[in-house]
């Protein structure tokens, strides 16, 4: 064996390697291909080598192969064996090729599940993160499925580096298996606090692409995602964030409130160019969703528009194209105070570059107004002419289609000029766009009733002309517009100064060169200027004009006769037939010109372009039903050819129309009337049917386009064209005497088909604006429909399916697949416990009818699988209580919890779980004493009503894997016994900002003693938890202490600081004396006595809140750290460096969470009798026994368990799991407290600190 | 996300392309070729953003690049990458280049195609950033490289 490797190996140094590859190819410039097909069969000799050496360095070369475009699919199978070997040289080899040439159709991937698995757990942590980063590339749904379940467990991985990797491929899997999403939510979730800041930063990054995807199921991380942005130092972590906030804000405008403050401090403070200019963007995004309400943020515009300014005069040339880049989303809501900035962006359009010069391009779209549409336009047009490549060109040219057409043609006051402006874009040479301004001269002509005549007379025009844009090989993209100039004549022939001539130039053999589809328009449209000029022509008392024109049709007709195309063909004979016929009436002497014109006779109007999709299905029509029954499966192979010549059968429908009675048929009628009168596409051509519509009962369903009649476009007896001309008269009656007579100039100049290049200024311009000499017929679409309903969305889109409501309980069937004889290893992870606890008692979430198949299946083997889970965790030492609570009674409520929750759960607990939200955000971003206090009793006092409505569903969130598993088992025992809850409780937990799990909100239908309450007896007073921790007359500190749950020796600390003085206090660093128990988390490479950098700098008067997280090893005492803060203080002339020490106090409250605990829970927990007991008296209390509970709450983090009269128990875990009991009671002024923990040390230090809180009061 | 890196000299020849969305060889060569005109077209002082282009990408991608030397480094991404962050990333790539090669230069990319690419799997993985600080990278392709090592060493023993 070991001689065959050897032998391998040297086998391998005569085979050719990478190098020895790609120098063959560079010296064989000539003749590369034949060199590398050579190469390519040494390959595949080496590659049926037994040696797995020698099959990696084949492998290799094949990658390096692919990139020059070969094609290695064929390998496939030998890159799968390459990675499978046990060395990690080779296995990296084979994971890199598979990762450039595996896709979804490679069918060879179903090989590799066992093998990838078999990596991700390998102990070799280089193994596991090359399988990731290979299966990040190469990803199915069937791998995504398969091994979900073990890259979650990655996920808490020991080593950092396999973490971040397990939480960045995890987007991946949620995108080709979105089921895994809910169930891997949580520990996402967990990640985003990692201590790792590259898991973290990972973290981030999945969330965010997540989020801004689908930001609504993510706004209630927002403060989660607000305490990581004021905390984190990482300027990737940073800039993803506010990125992602920039998505949050439109759909919670009060966020945006929130954000601005540490927006704006970022904004001063960084220097890091990419985060001040993601903070601008994200202010900006602030600002469009605050815009409606709020006027008085035009400082933060100011703001923003200065430092773009700033970044568009910046001679970095990125610096610019962001700058203007950032300009173009200001300007949507904020148009004027861009609008300022003209001459730099315009100046912008002269950049030598071209990315730049499409951005200032953008911003022009925004910055036309009708007094400067006009000159811009004009400008533009000069581009035009001097652009050299037609990329560049054409992008011209449909910016001003744009510019122009925006918003209903808003801006244009004159259209005749619009019209102008679009012949002369047929002049530009090799535009692809002829489509795009042959629908702009339709939809002009059509929707503005009165530039017709102008637009008729251009259009004739272009067709005379009409060699002159077919003349050159290269115009071919313009001819488009011929289609509307002929279409334009026609339609609307009544205006043509001269119809016989341009009948005359629509019919010359050159037209037949054109495109079938402009042939076909013009026949068509020939027609109807045959049936004009037949109409002038009749009523002279010489009918030979008449004649010659049918003779002309007659002469024209059978070129057109003979096209290639089927759809000139088949017009021009059915139009040579008629013209023929009509002559033969002609020579007769019938009048036929009336009948002729009858043939085009109504007008058609726009429709929009949504309208057929929003015509809503009549009231009992059903879509899916079979108008005929489908022929059975079994006669369909045989017969189904026969049935589409043969009649209907008769025997499948007959039966039912018997059925049917006569008020059903009338009914039915009814309903196709209505649609039919809906149905902007139903076909209303003749006057008479018309007729019969307007008769009918469902005739107001017609819809009826709003003429807008301030500008009476028809007055009797007056034609369209005197109507124009005399609406400009007066206008000009109004205008000044000495602007009238430029004002004419100008009309005359338009008339000429030039009226771009007057030379007006812009107060002419603005004289127009009131004028309103035209009206835009507005398009058609059904009624009640919007056309701004966002339907576009592409179905598509792979992340529609990752559009999933995360804050809903999981569900039972939502559990990643894992392979039954893995199912012992999976326990050891704490949220899949959770996962699989919740699933008994939650409700299931909407599913997938795939879902809900497997649901069934899986049922049964799941509840099997619970209660097994259930046993082992019995071996959790910390779980023991709740275990036991669970015991029996866990598999019982399942059906019927499922089945009172469906129907009750979904809206109640997006209540409770928006008004969690609406907390945070009612918050003050900087919460100082009193206003926090404020706030605190503003919701308590909203509380019960909250708590009511919120009905019996648990509330979601499901925030640490242990607490939620706790949290949620009772939540099932809880709704059957139907117990209170507490108000307090609630506003405690939300004070902590949503830092622990949360409250079940609890009411069930019958009235809860403490919400009952609670409204009649007086408001608390205000309470804060945060106190002074050190004071100078530059500075104050205040600080609050909170456990961290998910690591149980770790606190939060969290400081307010606030400028006292008028300077600047900058540079600030936090350090204190770490002692043996407890010491302050300072990042990676830094020395133990080293300070933390304070993430902000103050301005004067403004304060902030930073965190700083401890390790502690014990918890049953209080401690006090001795610390320092060292800022500068920088006056306008002069900088000193001030100090200030402070005494960190952590009490043995700080340690506590309060966590809820369920009376028939508390009761076990008493009788365990693991428990010691202490007890405590209050004298002199004088508070009612509400705020007493209140307080005890607020201030040492517990939460009350049941409370009858003037009796409550109340319960707190710490951070280190110990459980603390407490029985409250009082008789007059005094309060007897009886406690039990199972550490005596902790219970008589929180007593002492509770008796504390009492006395100083 | 990222959706390509490509790196290329100034003749166009490849010399690097990862692609985080599968397209087949031909399509990918032609984006290469398109990016290449793209990119090469521009003067050396206009801005390294650049939209458009018809086969990768469309209204929301955009490419990124830097040209050094003899080559282009190009990201093309979409709207949730910050622009000047991944100007920034791109400096982080060929830095790491240059301290793993020890003062790289195209030759380098050219002969040792598969190290690059180990490199550039510690910083961008899936088409998303992994990492971005240079001495964490060079710590684990050290790490790999050394195991790669002692491996080969280990097999000629």
């Amino acid at each position: 064996m070991a001689l065959k490797i050897v032998k391998g190996s040297i086998d391998r140094m005569f085979d050719k390697n990478l190098q020895d590859l790609v120098r063959g190819i560079r010296n064989h410039k000539e003749d590369e291909a034949k060199y590398i097909s050579t190469c390519i069969d040494e390959i595949k000799q080496e590659l049926k080598q037994d040696n797995i050496a020698v099959k990696a360095n084949a492998v290799c070369k094949l990658t390096y192969l692919q990139m020059l475009g070969y094609d290695v699919s064929w390998a496939a199978f030998n890159i799968v064996e390459v990675m499978s070997s046990s060395k990690f040289t080779y296995k990296r080899i084979g994971y890199l090729a598979a990762s450039q040439c595996f896709h979804e159709s490679t069918d060879v991937i179903m090989l590799t599940t066992n093998q990838i698995r078999k990596d991700l757990s390998s102990p070799n942590q280089y193994d596991t993160g090359v399988a990731l980063t290979g299966l990040s590339c190469f990803v199915t749904p069937d791998l995504a499925r398969d091994l979900a379940n073990d890259i979650m467990t990655l996920m808490s991985h020991t080593k950092p580096y396999i973490r971040k990797k397990a939480v960045l491929i995890m987007y991946k899997v949620f995108l080709k298996y979105p089921e895994s999403l809910r169930p891997a939510f949580p520990r996402l979730k967990e990640k985003l606090e990692d201590p790792d800041p590259g898991v973290q930063s990972a973290a981030v990054n999945v969330i965010c692409e997540l989020a801004r995807r689908n930001p609504k199921n993510y706004l209630s991380l927002a403060p989660l995602f607000f305490k990581l942005m004021t905390s984190s130092t990482n300027n990737w972590v940073l800039i993803k964030i506010i990125k992602l906030f920039g998505a949050l804000t439109p759909l919670e405008p009060r966020l945006g409130k929130k954000l601005i403050e540490p927006l704006t401090n970022l904004i001063h403070s960084t220097s890091a160019m990419s985060l001040l200019y993601e903070c601008v963007n994200t202010v900006i995004a602030v600002l469009i969703s605050l815009s409606s309400g709020m006027p008085n943020h035009s400082a933060s515009i100011q703001l923003c528009v200065q430092k773009l300014r700033i970044l568009i005069e910046d001679s970095d040339q990125n610096l610019k194209y962001l700058g203007l880049l950032a300009m173009s989303k200001i300007l949507k809501t904020h148009p004027k105070s861009v609008q300022s900035h003209k001459d730099l962006i315009l100046q912008c359009l002269d950049d030598k570059d071209e990315s730049i010069r499409l951005r200032a391009l953008d911003l022009l779209y925004g910055m036309v107004s009708k007094k400067n549409l006009m000159e811009i336009v004009k400008k533009l047009m000069l581009h035009v002419d001097k652009a050299e490549g037609t990329t560049y060109r054409d992008e011209l040219l449909t910016k001003i289609i744009d510019i122009c057409s925006q918003s209903n043609y808003q801006y244009i006051t004159n259209f005749e000029w619009y019209i102008s402006i679009l012949v002369e874009l047929t002049r530009l040479e090799g535009t692809r766009h002829g489509h795009l301004i042959a629908s702009q001269m339709l939809d002009v002509a059509i929707r503005v009733k009165a530039i017709r005549v102008f637009a008729v007379a251009q259009m004739a025009t272009l067709l005379d002309n009409a060699h002159l844009l077919t003349g050159n090989v290269q115009r071919k993209g313009i001819c488009e517009v011929l289609y509307a100039a002929a279409w334009i004549c026609g339609e609307f022939s009544e205006h043509l100064d001269n119809p016989t001539q341009t009948l005359e130039a629509m019919l010359r053999p050159k037209v037949a060169t054109l495109p079938g589809h402009i042939q076909a328009v013009y026949v068509q449209n020939a027609a109807k200027l045959f049936a004009t000029v037949l109409k002038s022509q009749e009523g002279n008392t010489d009918s030979t004009a008449a004649q010659e024109t049918s003779q002309l049709m007659i002469d024209r007709l059978p070129l057109f006769v003979q096209s290639a195309n089927l759809e000139v063909q088949e017009r021009a004979s059915c139009i040579l037939q008629l013209v023929k016929y009509i002559q033969k009436l002609q020579q007769k002497d019938v009048e036929i010109a009336e009948e002729v014109i009858a043939l085009f006779a109504g007008e058609l109007n726009p429709v929009a372009p949504k309208a057929q999709k929003k015509v809503p299905v009549p009231e009992g029509l059903d879509l899916d039903a079979w108008i005929n029954e489908p022929p059975s499966e079994s006669e369909s192979e045989d017969e189904q050819p026969r049935a589409i010549f043969a009649k209907e059968e008769p025997k499948h429908s007959r039966p039912r129309h018997t059925e049917v009675d006569e008020k059903e048929l009338a009914k039915r009628r009814e309903a196709r009337k209505q649609e039919q009168a809906n149905n902007p596409f139903y076909i209303k051509s003749s006057p008479s049917s018309q007729k019969v519509y307007q008769e009918a009962p469902g005739v107001e369903h017609i819809p009826v386009v709003q003429i807008d009649l301030s500008v009476p476009l028809k007055v009797p007896g007056l034609p369209m064209s005197d109507q124009y001309v005399k609406l400009e008269e007066e206008r000009r009656q109004k205008d000044r005497a000495d602007k009238k007579k430029k004002e004419k100039k100008k009309r005359k100049e338009k008339r000429s088909g030039r009226g771009k290049r007057h030379d007006s200024g812009p107060e002419s311009e603005e004289d127009i604006t009131p004028a309103h000499m035209v009206d835009i017929v507005t398009e058609e679409m059904p009624e009640n429909a919007l056309p701004s309903d966002d339907d576009d969305k592409d179905p598509n889109d792979p992340h529609k399916a990752l559009d999933i409501d995360l804050d809903k309980p999981l569900a039972d069937s939502e559990k990643l697949p894992v392979r039954s004889h893995r199912a012992a290893e999976v326990l050891k992870s704490p949220a899949q416990d959770g996962d699989a606890e919740s699933a008994a008692s939650q409700e299931p979430k909407k599913k997938s009818s795939k879902e809900k198949r497997e649901k069934k299946k899986d049922k049964d083997r799941d509840r099997k699988k619970s209660k097994e889970d259930k046993k082992k965790k019995k071996k959790h030492k910390h779980e023991e209580k709740g275990e036991d609570l669970l015991g029996g009674q866990a598999e019982e409520p399942v059906v019927q919890s499922e089945a009172t929750s469906e129907v009750a759960a979904p809206p109640t607990s997006t209540t409770a779980e928006v008004s969690d939200l609406d907390f945070w955000l009612s918050n003050a971003p900087v919460p100082s004493n009193t206003q926090e206090a404020a706030t605190v009793v503003a919701a308590a006092e909203a509380a019960p009503t909250s708590e009511v409505a919120s009905g019996t569903a648990p509330d979601s969130e499901p925030d640490e894997p242990k607490d939620t598993e706790t949290e949620e088992t009772k939540s099932s025992k809880h709704k059957k016994k139907k117990q209170k809850k507490e108000k307090e409780e609630k506003e405690k937990k939300k004070k902590k900002k949503h830092h622990h799990h949360h409250h079940h909100s609890d009411g069930g239908g019958e009235e809860s003693v403490q919400n009952g309450t609670v409204e009649e007896e007086e408001p608390l007073p205000p309470m804060s938890n945060y106190c002074l921790l050190a004071e100078n007359s530059y500075i104050k500190m205040v600080n609050d202490i909170q456990g961290n749950l998910q690591d149980g020796s770790q606190v939060v600390v969290s400081v307010i600081f606030e400028n006292k003085c008028d300077s600047f206090l900058k540079s600030m660093e936090f350090n204190v004396l770490d002692s043996l128990n407890s010491k302050l988390q300072r990042p990676e490479g830094s020395g133990p006595h080293d300070g933390l950098t304070v993430p902000f700098q103050l301005p004067p008067g403004v304060s902030n809140e930073a965190r700083f997280v401890f390790t502690m090893q014990s918890i049953i005492t209080p401690q006090k750290l001795k610390g320092t803060l060292t800022f500068i203080v920088k006056n306008e002339d002069s900088s000193t460096h001030e100090k200030l020490d402070f005494k960190l106090h952590f009490t043995c409250t700080s340690y506590l969470i309060s966590t809820p605990c369920y009376s028939d829970a508390f009761a076990k927990l008493l009788e365990s009798g693991d428990l010691k007991c202490s007890s405590v008296k209050l004298e002199g209390v004088v508070m009612p026994f509400h705020h007493l509970l209140a307080r005890i709450c607020f201030r040492h983090h517990f939460s009350v368990v049941e409370r009858i009269d003037s009796c409550a128990s109340m319960y707190s875990r710490s951070i280190q799991d110990h459980h603390v009991c407490l029985l409250v009671k009082t008789s007059g002024q005094t309060v007897s407290i009886d406690a039990k923990c199972d550490e005596p040390t902790l219970l008589g230090n929180v007593l002492d600190e509770i008796k504390q809180t009492f006395s100083q009061c | 996300m990222i959706k390509a890196i490509l790196i290329f000299n100034n003749h166009g020849k490849p010399r690097l392309s990862k692609f985080y969305e599968h397209y087949n060889e031909d399509t990918e060569q032609q984006i290469i070729r398109e990016t290449f005109h793209l990119v090469s077209k521009r003067d050396e002082n206009v801005c390294n953003f650049l939209e458009g282009g018809m086969l990768i990408g469309g209204s929301d991608y955009k490419l990124i690049y830097r040209h050094y030397a003899t080559l282009y480094f190009v990201f093309c991404v979409d709207s949730s990458e910050s622009e000047l962050g991944i100007l920034d990333l791109i400096q982080v790539f060929v830095e790491t280049l240059d301290k793993c090669f020890e003062n790289v230069c195209e030759l380098d990319l050219i002969f040792h195609v598969d190290k690059v690419h180990n490199i550039l799997a510690e910083m961008v993985m899936g088409g998303m950033v992994l990492e971005t600080n240079m001495n964490e990278i060079i710590t684990q392709v050290d790490a790999q490289n050394k195991m790669e090592k002692s491996e080969v060493t280990s097999v000629l023993a």
